[in-house]
């Protein structure tokens, strides 16, 4: 009896016996402008090719502008996203360059190109690659040595894991999502629960939920220390794979090889935590890391340690406030946690007929071309622009502002990304992370209110 | 790679825990197409003040403490970004070593790969090494797997396989390479649904 990451890792050895390294195949190596240089440099030096481009699959997103996607003023960011087309070219990668259709945040593409599937195991350069593992596939960020290696070899060096079986249950209630249970689980056991672990999320509440609510707690369990999460797939995920850009042609021989993909027993985890989520409120983070979250209805925590009153510190926030004091300035809707087409279409929702408050700057970044034109069609983008958001191109934005998308040093930014490490949106910008539904709701008030408890939407 | 036998150095204490990679090297600087040039900006925002100058009493810019190659730090080291740039950031900077009560698993990995050697031990072992002077010297034999400070002399455990490949200095890719007859038939019986 095994664990579904047992099944995925079994399949995929190609050599190495286990509790050693061992080597195993790579079905899918996504790739992006900023960890991929040097890799590509390393593989001209030693004169070696990729060995499957057809396994491979590049495109562009942390370093683009996002308000005129066109046009690259940073010299040094062109320079890099130059250098991946080059690179493309001569290797013989697709690329999603700036312009094409299926260009967007990478995690956001794989899936919505079809290139995610079950049973495979999926690799980037990216420690966001968590992601892909909502479809059951074995997904996990790498790098850029490992990025050369990859493809050079098409294989990787990973010693395996211990197996922790995320058992989620009870009805949401009105108002809370997916990224309310992955910051609750964060902010309950902490950054590093899930170190040395391959999570699988299972459970009532992970069946009823959507794919994208999956990429969401998925994306995210890297911020709670495991590099790998993953939940089995089921008809939703065929449903999602099928007929997309490079779903298999064959579906039906597809799914009946991927229903092998689940946990025999419970018994078989490692490590089984539960979390019950039919009492969990909307959550916002109040420090500088993930596991700095509280349910938006209580207090800001006493200080316990010194980290705590760094945090408190660099935030300019004390304990006993409320979250409605937080006084936000900014708003992030985007990223490849929550800048999928269902998180701007419930964001949107918040924003219906009504106003960003004056205080407010509010960004709505949509995760891929394909998101943007989707949006557009359906009048979610309208809804935005009414509001007084900006509508921006697609790119990871100011989640880890590395493009002109920053948010200055002091000002308050709630975002739906995934990290509020210090600077990570600016130098010295203050993050708070929440639900799309919580930002958009914050933007409309001017500051956090607990929509558990409103009325609309 | 260069090879790692033994290291004797000065060391610099950084204790806290958690310090992920934003701090070993924030993504302004990732921007670099080559793999050199990081360290001068590795833990910027606790060694620079926002106009550029530095922060006198930060290890990394004490007179002092310049030369050292072992880093003695807390828990969940290198968490965070997956990016290999804070390798290169603290190996350009000079450290050969990083001794921790643990590290995320993508930071270990990018560190094996650079010849950065990733060791951790209990807090018990590095209370006593937290109290490294400026001007005394901790000294790492990988081959004995113990890290010497006055006369203690702590035990680290470290898989075989890294091990040898620190000690050798080997390059992953070509060691890998010698498994392509596996590779190939792995490759002639994978799933395809075309
Ligand atoms: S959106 Fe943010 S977390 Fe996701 S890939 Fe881009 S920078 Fe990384």
């Amino acid at each position: 009896m095994t664990t579904m990451f047992d099944k995925l890792w079994q399949d995929h050895v190609v050599a190495g016996k286990p509790g050693e390294p061992q080597l195993l195949y790579i079905d899918l190596q996504l790739i992006h402008e900023v960890t991929s240089p040097q890799a590509f440099e390393g593989l001209r030096m030693n004169h070696r090719k990729v060995r499957r481009p057809d396994l491979t699959f590049g495109t562009m997103d942390h370093d683009v502008p996002t308000e005129n996607i066109f046009n690259i003023q940073d010299t040094i960011a062109k320079a890099q996203i130059d250098t991946l087309e080059k690179n493309c070219k001569e290797f013989g990668i697709t690329l999603a360059k700036i312009g094409d259709s299926r260009q967007g945040i990478v995690h956001v593409v794989g899936p919505e190109r079809g290139l995610t599937q079950p049973g495979k195991t999926i690799v980037c350069g990216d420690s966001h690659t968590s992601t892909h593992g909502a479809f059951g596939a074995l997904a996990f960020g790498i790098g850029t040595s490992e990025v050369e290696h990859v493809m050079a070899t098409q294989t990787i060096w990973q010693t395996k894991p211990k197996a922790m079986g995320v058992h989620v249950t009870g009805k949401l209630p009105h108002n809370v999502f997916p990224k309310d249970i992955i910051m609750g689980l964060i902010g309950k056991y902490g950054v590093a629960f899930g170190q040395g672990y391959a999570m699988e999320f299972f459970g009532d509440t992970i069946d009823d939920m959507s794919m994208e609510g999956r990429m969401t707690i998925c994306n995210m369990c890297i911020e709670g220390g495991s590099k790998t999460g993953m939940v089995a797939p089921d008809a939703k995920t065929y449903d999602y794979v099928a007929g997309r850009e490079y779903a298999p042609k064959d579906m039906a021989k597809a799914i009946a090889y991927w229903k092998k993909y689940k946990t025999d027993d419970i018994s078989d985890f490692d490590k089984v935590i539960e979390f019950d989520v039919s009492e969990l409120a909307p959550m916002i983070t109040w420090g500088t890391n993930p596991g700095m979250a509280t349910s938006v209805r209580e207090p800001l925590p006493a200080v316990e340690d010194a980290d705590d009153q760094k945090a408190y510190d660099y935030i300019g926030l004390h304990p006993g406030m409320t979250a409605s004091e937080i006084p936000l300035d900014y708003i992030f809707i985007g990223s490849c946690t929550n800048g999928r087409y269902e998180d701007l279409k419930v964001a949107a929702e918040f924003m219906k007929g009504k106003h960003i408050a004056p205080n407010i700057t509010a960004w709505v970044v949509p995760g891929s071309r394909a998101v943007r034109n989707r949006c557009m069609d359906e009048g979610i983008a309208q809804t935005f622009i009414d509001a007084g958001c900006e509508w921006r191109e697609p790119g990871c934005s100011a989640c880890l502002a590395m493009n002109p998308d920053k948010v200055p040093a002091g000002k308050h930014c709630a975002s739906t990304s995934n990290r509020n490490f210090e600077g990570r949106q600016g130098a010295g910008a203050r993050t708070h992370l929440a639900s799309p539904a919580m930002v958009a709701a914050a933007a409309v008030a001017g500051h956090f209110v607990d929509i558990s408890q409103a009325v609309t939407a | 790679m260069e090879a790692f036998t033994t290291e004797t150095s000065k060391a610099i204490v950084i204790p806290n825990d958690d310090i992920d990679t934003d701090i070993l090297i924030p993504k302004q600087f990732l921007k670099n197409i080559l793999r050199t040039g990081f360290g001068i900006n590795a833990f910027y925002p606790w060694r620079y003040h926002e106009d550029g100058s530095q922060v006198e009493d930060f290890p990394l810019n004490q007179k002092a403490h310049q030369g050292a190659t072992i880093l003695i730090t807390g828990n969940n080291f290198g968490c965070g970004s997956s990016r290999e740039h804070a390798v290169w950031a603290l190996t350009d900077y000079g450290f050969r070593a990083v001794i921790a009560g643990g590290f995320s698993d993508i930071f270990f990995m990018n560190a094996t790969k650079n010849g950065l050697l990733p060791i951790i031990l209990p807090e018990a072992d590095r209370a006593i090494l937290r109290e490294c002077q400026a001007d005394e010297e901790v000294t790492i034999d990988l081959e004995q797997q113990v890290v010497k400070f006055r006369d203690h002399a702590f035990h680290f455990d470290i898989n075989a396989t890294w091990k040898e490949k620190f000690l050798k200095g080997q390059d992953d890719i070509s060691l890998t390479e010698q498994y392509e007859a596996q590779i190939k038939a792995y490759e002639a019986k994978r799933p395809v649904f075309d």
